[in-house]
């Protein structure tokens, strides 16, 4: 029975798409699953149906290109898919996904599945970071590629990671006005890692040609920079910051848009029973994957962000890889010219990705500096005080003891949004490394589920 | 180089019983070590649903669940914390005319025991909880009844516990157990060694394995019940809700949300179980069925434990029938969370004092008929 189900692949994003689209060649036709209502993912995001004409030029900047190849791509195999738009998926239970659309739960049994699920911004809370005009990196790019809008008028960038230039970048394009790039990094980490950039001249050159744009825009870029606070009564009227030397400035914004690079989305690789290591680079517990994107279950196949954080690029050409090896799996003929031409683009990102950790590395101390007042998990109002006192007291030595404890992790986001605080904040409390504290274990649902859906239930298609 | 400890009773688990009685034998002078193979509290004493409830026992579980219903009276002054608990009132709701005649069953039969049941029917029934609608003719009322945070409180026994002088190890699985002369030998590993001259075994659905190793099989069975919670509502619901046979149970937390309950999760592996598909989506069903109120809500998270289940659904609470200076008390199928701090003292009493008043010859260990 298993050999007749279709592959089923969740995320339609550059991932997604590359994997759904290879398997299409090999004549299949796989089930492709997904929460936004058009497809494209996080980066290559699409605006909603109708009334919004910015041309993809505008949106996407440099990447329109690669943004428009991926919408083709699906759009030419679109009928030649079971596409899912506006489907979440909340369970991986015994060889099947349980969706969730239109408000009715259904069942979706699988032999092969393919976890594209893409990440979100990772975000570590500073005094006032729960402010209105205090937005993600990623949440600031969706409102001007999705809503055509801006956070704020006079926008303040902070943290790390290439997301930090860029988003920067397009907000100027955009006509807003910016007030200060302030990069975690110092200066000398930067430079010195610039160098191993020249193994990739056309992101070297995009890198360079983001901060050269800003500075020429009289755009202050502030290296080695640490949060003070957000300030402001109602919503942010400034970001207060201590400089690389100490010394505490201030700069008047009206939103603040920050992030500390990305984390993946692997609830449902952990459901699913993947074996998950943690790993330096990302500083997260991630699902094992081969070269190939095998996880350690057979039959799921993992690609894109949602396992790593490798980029678009690497997405693309992840998603393929992902698809040839379920074909192979599958006894089907795939091509090993096309094979080894995908590794080899993969491990070249793959060490340009150690090159771009390196120039944007994670701010380490930044957890330090979190007030015990601060609120680190906003569905429940933790504090990191009281994350920090389970710790110190002895009772709490590991993620989801904590979360028993202090709810930390307990809301609306399941810890998706908090758990890399408060794994900072439990493992520089004990003076353990960052894997020295676990993870939290994944449950059904993934996401909030209506509790209408219970009624609600369709049969298997 | 392995550790070695000498006390008078060594533990094995770090839950609601093996936690109280660690305190209360604490109180009583005792030198007591605790083995717990996970975190204290952690397993089905850490994630029940939060009942803390005496309604609805069989009355042989009665005079234990009084004696814990005082205990839960002082957490403060035992725990230095309420863990949320709240008297709140349990109401068990009936939804027809014969499971209300089961109900006033229930009051004829436990009378004398004080758990002052009023049944409530009809307009006055409505009155009370207009939240409840017509979707029950009425319903049971123990008004000292209530829930409370089991994250919280169990815990906080074994920290209690340890406060006064119990050495606690958590972490630390019992890897082997067994008597030389007068002295149980429990050992972890090659870490540690425990002597003591009495066993508690409070293992919860893992109990089987100590019982065993002193000739006293028990068909005990690991079972995990699904629950889920909602988003913080407006609240709406001030007690804590069973019906009359079965089905889903439900209580509203200060902060809003609610917890319901109902169906069974499935094993992982023998340390570890997850909700079931099926029972959570015919839960969140028959929840909104009940409570309308949450029609427009959203679950936020489900989950579910492992917890020992003996046949007749009693527990095992009382001396070894072999060995002399073994205490067992598990299999509280499903129920053991309110009682778990009376068993504990009861279990305390019999190492202290050799007797308890309590009555426990339902709850023997040899009950069962030899499995094979």
């Amino acid at each position: 029975m298993n050999e007749i189900l279709p592959p089923v692949i969740v995320g339609a994003g550059p991932a997604g798409i590359r994997a759904a689209e290879r398997l299409v060649a090999a004549g299949l036709r796989p089930v492709v699953v997904d929460e936004a209502a058009r497809w494209g993912g996080q980066i290559y995001r699409q605006p909603p149906d109708g009334g919004f004409t910015r041309p993809k030029a505008a949106l996407y900047g440099f990447e329109a290109g690669k943004a428009d190849a991926v919408h083709r791509a699906m759009a030419a195999i679109r009928d030649r898919v079971d596409y899912r738009p506006r489907t979440l998926v909340w369970n991986c239970e015994a060889g099947a996904l349980d969706l969730l659309s239109d408000g009715a739960s259904e069942t979706l049994p699988f032999s092969q599945l393919i976890l594209a699920t893409g990440a979100t911004d990772r975000v570590l809370p500073f005094p006032g970071w729960t402010l209105p005009g205090v937005f993600t990196l990623g949440g600031s790019q969706v409102a001007l590629k999705f809503q055509g809008c801006a956070v704020g008028r006079r926008v303040a960038f902070l943290g790390t990671g290439p997301l930090l230039y860029l988003v920067a970048y397009q907000y100027l394009k955009a006509g807003v006005e910016v007030a200060g790039v302030f990069d975690t990094t110092p200066f000398v980490a930067q430079a010195r890692a610039t160098a191993g950039m020249l193994r990739d001249p056309a992101t070297l050159a995009k890198g360079l040609l983001f901060v050269g744009w800003l500075r020429a825009h009289g755009v202050p870029i502030h290296n080695g920079v640490r949060p003070v606070r957000a300030e402001g009564a109602e919503r942010v009227e400034a970001l207060a910051w201590r400089d690389a030397s100490g010394q505490e400035r201030r700069s008047p914004c009206d939103a603040v848009a920050f992030g500390l690079g990305l984390r993946s989305e692997t609830q449902l690789a952990d459901l699913a029973g993947c074996r998950f290591r943690f790993d330096e680079a990302d500083r997260a517990w991630l699902p094992e994957r081969d070269g190939a994107g095998r996880s350690s279950v057979p039959g799921v196949y993992l690609a894109g962000d949602g396992s790593g954080i490798a980029g678009a690029d690497a997405a693309e050409l992840a998603g393929e890889r992902a698809a040839l090896a379920l074909l192979e799996d599958r006894g089907l003929p795939v091509e090993a010219a096309r094979v080894k031409e995908l590794d080899g683009r993969l491990a070249r990102i793959a060490a340009f990705r150690r090159v771009l950790n390196a120039a944007f590395p994670f701010p380490t101390d930044w957890a330090d500096a979190i007030a015990d007042d601060t609120m680190i998990c906003r569905c429940e109002g933790i504090t990191a005080g009281a994350v920090r006192e389970v710790a110190r007291s002895g009772q709490a030595r590991e993620m989801n003891r904590a979360k028993a404890l202090t709810r930390a992790g307990m809301g609306r986001c399941q810890g998706r949004m908090c758990s890399a605080t408060t794994a900072e904040l439990l493992s520089r409390t004990l003076g353990t490394g960052p894997d020295g504290v676990g993870r939290l274990r994944a449950q059904p649902p993934i996401k909030p589920l209506p509790v209408s859906a219970g009624a609600e239930r369709r049969e298997v298609a | 180089m392995r550790e070695r400890i000498e006390c008078d009773v060594a533990i094995v688990g770090g839950g609601i019983v093996g936690g109280s009685a660690a305190l209360f034998l604490r109180q009583a002078g005792l030198s007591v070590t605790l083995l717990e193979r996970d975190w204290c509290g952690a397993k089905a004493s850490g994630v029940n649903f939060g009942g803390v409830r005496r309604q609805g026992r069989p009355l042989e579980q009665l005079p234990l669940s009084q004696r814990a219903h005082a205990i839960w009276g002082r957490l403060p002054e035992l725990l230095g914390t309420d863990a949320e608990y709240i008297r709140s009132g349990h109401l068990k709701l009936a939804r027809s005319e014969p499971d209300l005649a089961s109900l006033i069953d229930y009051r004829e039969r436990s009378q004398g025991f004080g758990l002052g049941l009023e049944i409530i029917t009809g307009e006055a029934f409505r009155r009370r909880w207009p939240a409840l609608g017509d979707r029950a003719i009425g319903g049971s009322l123990c008004p000292e009844d209530g829930h409370a945070n089991p994250r919280l409180v169990s815990p906080a026994f074994a920290r209690a516990a340890a406060k006064l002088g119990a050495v606690v190890r958590e972490q630390t699985p019992v890897d082997r157990v067994e008597k030389d002369g007068d002295r149980f030998v429990l050992l972890s590993g090659d870490v540690l060694e425990v002597r003591a001259r009495v066993l508690l075994n409070t293992a919860g659905a893992w109990s089987r394995r100590v019982a065993e190793a002193f000739g006293e099989p028990v068909p005990l069975e690991s079972l995990h019940p699904n629950m889920a919670v909602t988003e913080p509502l407006p609240r709406f619901l001030d007690v804590n809700i069973g019906v009359e046979g079965g089905g889903v149970y439900g209580r509203q937390v200060p902060r809003g949300n609610m917890v319901v309950g109902g169906g069974r999760g499935f094993a992982l592996d023998a340390d570890r179980a997850r909700p079931q598909r099926d029972a959570v989506l015919t839960l969140m069903r028959d929840a909104a069925e009940l409570f309308p109120q949450l029609r427009h809500a959203h679950v936020i998270r489900c989950w579910t434990g492992v917890e020992g289940y003996t046949p007749d659904r009693n527990p095992i609470v009382g001396p070894s029938r072999t060995t002399p200076g073994l205490f067992h008390a598990f299999g509280f199928s499903g129920a053991g969370f309110q009682i778990g701090p009376g068993v504990g003292q009861t279990l305390a009493e019999l190492v202290t004092s050799g007797e308890t008043p309590m009555p426990l010859e339902a709850f023997r260990i040899d009950r069962f008929p030899p499995t094979v």
